[in-house]
């Protein structure tokens, strides 16, 4: 299951710290939502569920979304490696 | 508070600046010391000399170039006046003169923190490659040279891109054998020969600023990275990181070599998350002042290892602390100038 690493700080205003590398980065409040999500150890099907029943998306549109979001989460170096 | 009066270099807080006016700030900032700063400067626009809340009195000093002879004589002037407790050079170009020279120092009363004329040597530019084999780090290829030619002569050994590194300043990234030449010329006109070549190694730059007590130990260690890099490859902002990797390098350097001193070890990490140690300046860098509001004073820490005292590591530091250098137009009046000019003091 993917992981973020331990490390990365995320603020209440959807700031986002990498300390090893010392980038930082901003989310929308969607964004900060799902990483959170994703940091606490929830799958995939939880964080659909929880998005799909909160907002108006559908699971098509928002699964391409997550993992077009889990990549960028991956080339930033913010995920622990596979 | 322990009243000294420390003499210092590299009061040219300019766009590509020396550590001088941040090595005092962090003095300044100490607690235990209560210093009168003495600034030496080689140039009348240093703009340390006119800075009078930081520098107390600032004497013009004779070029390293000009030989040991002539500087310590000034040195010996100054000393009867200020009575120097610790001395701290600032610039690569002058630590040779002032190593050499520590001994006539000590006996003049004068104490400084360098490192050994080995430390100093063995990790040139121009002796990295033998460095890291010796210390197991690693390290770019290079090839010190002394003309065009003697590249010719290396040339299988390299791909292009290549850096093309001065003496003690200076790095260009060279694409093809044409920049190549024009970086070689312009780095020997400045800083003469050798000019290294130093293998390109892809990643993001890393710094380290340490202080190593003489013994092996690590007092401090606060690594950064450049968040603003001037067009002259200069730090204009940065920010501290966490990454124990970088600290155990550090440890590793400074206790196998037993490191006297400031220090900034310059390393390139790479996709792969290892280090390639490209340069180790042996003195502490003009962005010092990141790792004191950092919480390590490390120029505090230096004076008093120069005094003799017994300094214990510092533990932890503030990570994703921010440094924003900035200009600043300071004015003064034409007699200071004229003060500094003439009479070589202000």
């Amino acid at each position: 299951m993917l992981k973020i690493r331990k490390n990365i700080a995320i603020s209440d205003s959807g700031f986002v710290f990498d300390p090893l590398s010392g980038e930082s980065f901003s989310l929308n409040p969607i964004g900060m939502e799902i990483l959170h999500l994703v940091k606490n150890g929830q799958s995939f099907e939880y964080v659909s569920k929880h998005i799909l029943n909160k907002y108006e998306v559908d699971a098509e549109t928002f699964e391409r979304y997550f993992y077009d979001f889990i990549s960028t989460l991956k080339l930033f170096n913010l995920t622990e490696p596979d | 508070m322990q009243k000294l009066t420390i003499g210092l270099s590299g009061l040219n807080n300019i766009d590509s600046p020396g550590p001088g006016i941040p090595v005092i700030r962090g003095i300044r900032d100490s607690k235990i010391l209560d210093a009168r700063i003495v600034g030496l400067a080689y140039e009348n626009l240093e703009p340390g000399a006119y800075m009078h809340k930081l520098v107390d009195k600032t004497y013009k000093v004779p070029y390293p170039s000009d030989g040991v002879e002539p500087l310590l004589e000034r040195l010996r002037y100054i000393h009867e006046k200020e009575h120097i407790d610790v001395l701290i050079p600032n610039f690569d170009s002058e630590l040779f003169t002032y190593m050499k020279s520590e001994k006539t120092l000590e006996e003049m009363g004068i104490k400084t923190f360098l490192p050994t004329l080995n430390q100093f040597e063995e990790r040139h530019k121009s002796n990295l490659p033998e460095y890291g084999k010796k210390y197991g780090v690693k390290v770019p290829y290079s090839e010190p040279i002394a003309s065009f030619r003697d590249f010719v002569q290396h040339r299988d050994k390299f791909e292009f891109p290549v850096v093309v590194k001065g003496k003690f300043y200076d790095a260009y990234i060279a694409f093809d054998m044409d920049q190549l030449a024009m970086f070689f010329n312009k780095i020997t006109a400045k800083w003469g020969l050798p000019v290294v070549i130093q293998e390109f190694v892809k990643g993001t730059e890393v710094n380290v600023i340490a202080l190593g007590d003489g013994k092996g130990n690590t007092i401090g260690a606060v690594p950064m990275r450049k968040t603003y890099i001037t067009d002259k490859g200069k730090a204009w902002g940065g920010i501290t990181l966490e990454d124990p990797s970088m600290i155990e390098l550090t440890d590793k350097i400074i206790s196998q070599t037993q490191w006297r001193g400031g220090m900034e070890l310059e390393l390139i990490r790479t996709t792969n998350n290892e280090f390639s140690l490209i340069e180790i300046n042996p003195r502490l860098p003009a962005w010092v002042y990141l790792a004191v509001a950092a919480g390590q004073n490390l120029p505090e820490a230096l004076v008093r290892l120069a005094m003799g005292e017994d300094v214990q590591p510092f533990k932890g530091y503030d990570i994703g602390k921010i440094f924003i250098r900035y200009s600043y137009d300071l004015i003064t009046d034409l007699h200071e100038f004229e003060q500094l000019a003439t009479k070589g003091e202000l």
